[in-house]
């Protein structure tokens, strides 16, 4: 996933380690990762509970107050891990937005809609009233709310699901932003509203040119929209591959377990599900090795010696032809690391 | 289906909630539901948020009054029987819930929980210990972990003690309710799997009540597609995901993101405009006919009744233009 050089990367994120302090000890959430987003692109993160994609993606925004956050976070060439509240808040929502699953826990109930999204443009421009109230109302109606001066002056509990995770790209994309982080945008939708919502984000990247990372645990989402895909496990990459070559010849036995998991409408139903067994690890007591190893059915039927290794040590990220993986019985996996900061 | 009478025959269900006073009108959850289950079969119960999928549901096994309309159980209408003429009953009707951590108590053990209903059906202590631990070991769990409680279990495992309290005393009908939507993607084959095999090792009829139509297709006989309170299509799986005859069925069917990037990309979709209408003000006519692609004149103004979608086919489906591909 390597930029290439004549396109630097708009996000460009290097070792980023978030640890929280808990009263059972300190809880490593995300663990030495790296990737990067160009501009026009979408990264999926994929992972389930506690794979720690979504700290992933608060630490980017540099949300986390409570945690220790390490590692760098470049957006434009720019270091955002160390950067004063004040100078962050400039980047947040003007450089750099994002939207969550629950809009209305981002949408202030005693606000109008318009208010809010006025509000944000007038802070980050100094634009007047009457210019940020006219842009709220342009950009209501760019995301495909009908009627957009009147639903303006509508608050957030008028509108749908759907109208409101709307309204919610409205005001994250109202001050022009270059990167959208999207966490589990569409998991609280039904599959046809879903379908809107990610035509709407693909045409408003088209549009814009904006890096999109979007965060989610359904492979369908991501088969739809990424160009690059991140797998997460345990907090740490487990694989980070091109959307295609991720589908087609999944490296990590846990995207492969993920991938032979999952019922599909375009197969048949015949044979079991592959299940993977097990649960994902808690991260309050990470185990030595790799933190699959547990539900690993490659470490499982590995030699004794090679299984002692899987369970025993980290495995780091290897390059393996477009992949890169993180598996000590990975069969593609070169014996180099991959190189130093890009 | 088969000529020997259905295990559960619904007909004309409806239930009402009543709306906010002076704020809202009644809400219609389900409105007019009708369908056939035969013994052994399962039977998936799809649609969106507000379909009235779980109401259906919850009506059936009485959790909820219906408003109106008839649940024949083996030949008995149980729609009106008081609870107490009921409670024999529940040892062949029971219920799995989407979360398992919310729906099992959690101040009882594993053994306590899997074996109330026994209990409650006047069981013997021991005996109903001793059954909870082989359900325990039939569902994959460890029988040395009856004394532990809810929360020392996974989503998976606790999602697993309320299959084993399900099947506690040897039902003929479980009804499912989102049962593996709330758990990790890697976990929710292993649920499925073991629902597959129970269904196939125990031969209960199931009613699938779930949102995710991959799980459905997996799992299930035969489908209904819920829109609004009523069944817009039912018909054997093959034949519903194969040739969807219902416009919202086959929107819906290609709104489901598939985990292939190639396909993703090539293929066909039809977005429906706008969200599911408000079921305390469903639009007349046809209630899908705001956001369908072929909707006409007729669709406003008349509701199409569920009838067969092609001679020779068990298949139904309540649209005045259904498709009518093979």
């Amino acid at each position: 996933m390597a930029g290439t050089p004549e396109k630097l990367p708009l996000l460009s994120v290097e070792d980023l380690t978030v640890t929280f302090t808990t009263a059972r000890g300190p809880v490593r959430a995300v663990d030495s990762l790296s990737f990067a987003v160009r501009r026009g692109r979408t990264l999926g993160i994929v992972g389930e509970s506690g794979s720690g994609k979504s700290v992933t993606s608060l630490a980017v925004m540099g949300l986390h107050t409570g945690a220790r956050v390490t590692g760098s976070v470049r957006l434009d060439g720019r270091e955002l891990t160390g950067l004063p509240e004040r100078e962050l808040n400039r980047l947040r929502g003007r450089r750099m937005a994002m939207i969550f699953q629950d809009p209305l826990s981002a949408l202030h109930p005693y606000y109008t809609v318009g208010e809010q999204i006025a509000e944000h443009h007038r802070v980050h421009f100094g634009s007047g009233r009457r210019a940020a109230r006219k842009r709220a109302v342009g950009m209501l109606g760019e995301v495909g709310i009908p009627d957009p001066a009147r639903r303006a002056g509508e608050y957030p509990h008028q509108f749908s699901g759907g109208m409101r995770q709307r309204v919610m790209i409205a005001m994250a994309l109202a001050c022009e932003p270059e990167l959208l982080i999207a966490d589990e945008p569409t998991t609280a939708l039904d599959v046809t509203v879903q379908a809107q919502i990610l035509e709407l984000i693909a045409r408003l990247q088209e549009q814009r040119g904006l890096a999109v990372v979007m965060i989610t645990h359904d492979l369908g989402v991501v088969a739809r929209v990424a160009h690059e895909v991140l797998v997460m496990y345990g907090g740490r990459a487990a694989e980070q591959a091109p959307v295609d070559a991720l589908f087609a010849a999944p490296a990590h036995p846990y995207t492969r377990g993920l991938l032979d998991s999952l019922p599909r409408l375009d197969d048949g139903d015949d044979a079991p599900l592959r299940a993977i067994p097990g649960s994902p690890p808690s991260l309050l007591d990470p185990a030595p090795g790799c933190a699959f190893a547990p539900r690993c059915p490659r470490a499982a039927a590995a030699a004794p010696a090679e299984r002692a290794r899987c369970e025993g040590t980290r495995p780091e990220l290897r390059a393996a032809e477009e992949h890169l993986v993180a598996c000590h019985l990975s069969p593609h996996a070169a014996a180099h690391t991959r190189g130093g900061p890009r | 289906m088969t000529a020997a009478a259905p295990l559960l025959s619904v007909r004309d269900l409806r239930m009402t909630f009543p709306g906010r006073r002076g704020h809202s009108a009644p809400v219609r959850a389900v409105d007019g539901v009708s369908f056939d289950l035969a013994a052994g079969e399962t039977l998936g119960l799809v649609g969106e948020s507000g379909c009235g999928k779980s109401t259906t549901g919850r009506a059936i096994v009485r959790l909820l009054e219906p408003t109106a309309g008839s649940v024949v159980y083996d030949g008995r209408d149980i729609s009106r029987l008081r609870q107490r003429a009921l409670k024999p009953l529940r040892q062949e009707l029971q219920m799995v819930f989407q979360d398992p951590h919310s729906s099992l108590n959690p101040r009882w053990t594993a053994a306590r929980i899997i074996a109330d209903p026994l209990l409650a059906q006047g069981r013997a202590a021991a005996g109903a210990r001793r059954r909870a631990a082989e359900l325990m070991e039939l569902v994959g769990l460890l029988p040395q972990h009856l004394d532990r409680y809810p929360h020392e279990f996974s989503g998976g495992q606790a999602q697993r003690i309320g299959i084993a309290r399900a099947l506690a005393t040897g039902p003929r009908l479980i009804v499912a309710d989102e049962p593996v939507s709330a758990l990790d993607v890697s976990v929710q084959a292993q649920i499925v799997n073991l629902m597959e095999r129970l269904q196939r090792e125990l031969g209960p009829a199931f009613l699938f009540i779930a949102h995710d139509l991959s799980v459905v297709k997996r799992v299930c006989d035969r489908v209904a597609v819920m829109y609004l309170g009523r069944i817009v299509e039912v018909g054997a799986k093959e034949r519903v995901y194969a040739a969807p005859a219902h416009p919202y069925t086959r929107a819906l069917l290609s709104a489901v993101p598939l985990p292939d990037p190639a396909a993703e990309r090539v293929r066909e979709r039809i977005t429906l405009l706008g969200d599911p209408p408000n079921p305390a003000a469903p639009p007349p006519g046809c209630t899908f006919h705001p956001r369908c692609p072929k909707a006409r004149e007729i669709c406003r103004a008349e509701a199409p009744l569920l009838r067969i979608a092609a001679p020779g086919e068990a298949r139904q489906v309540a649209c005045h233009f259904p498709e009518s591909s093979g």
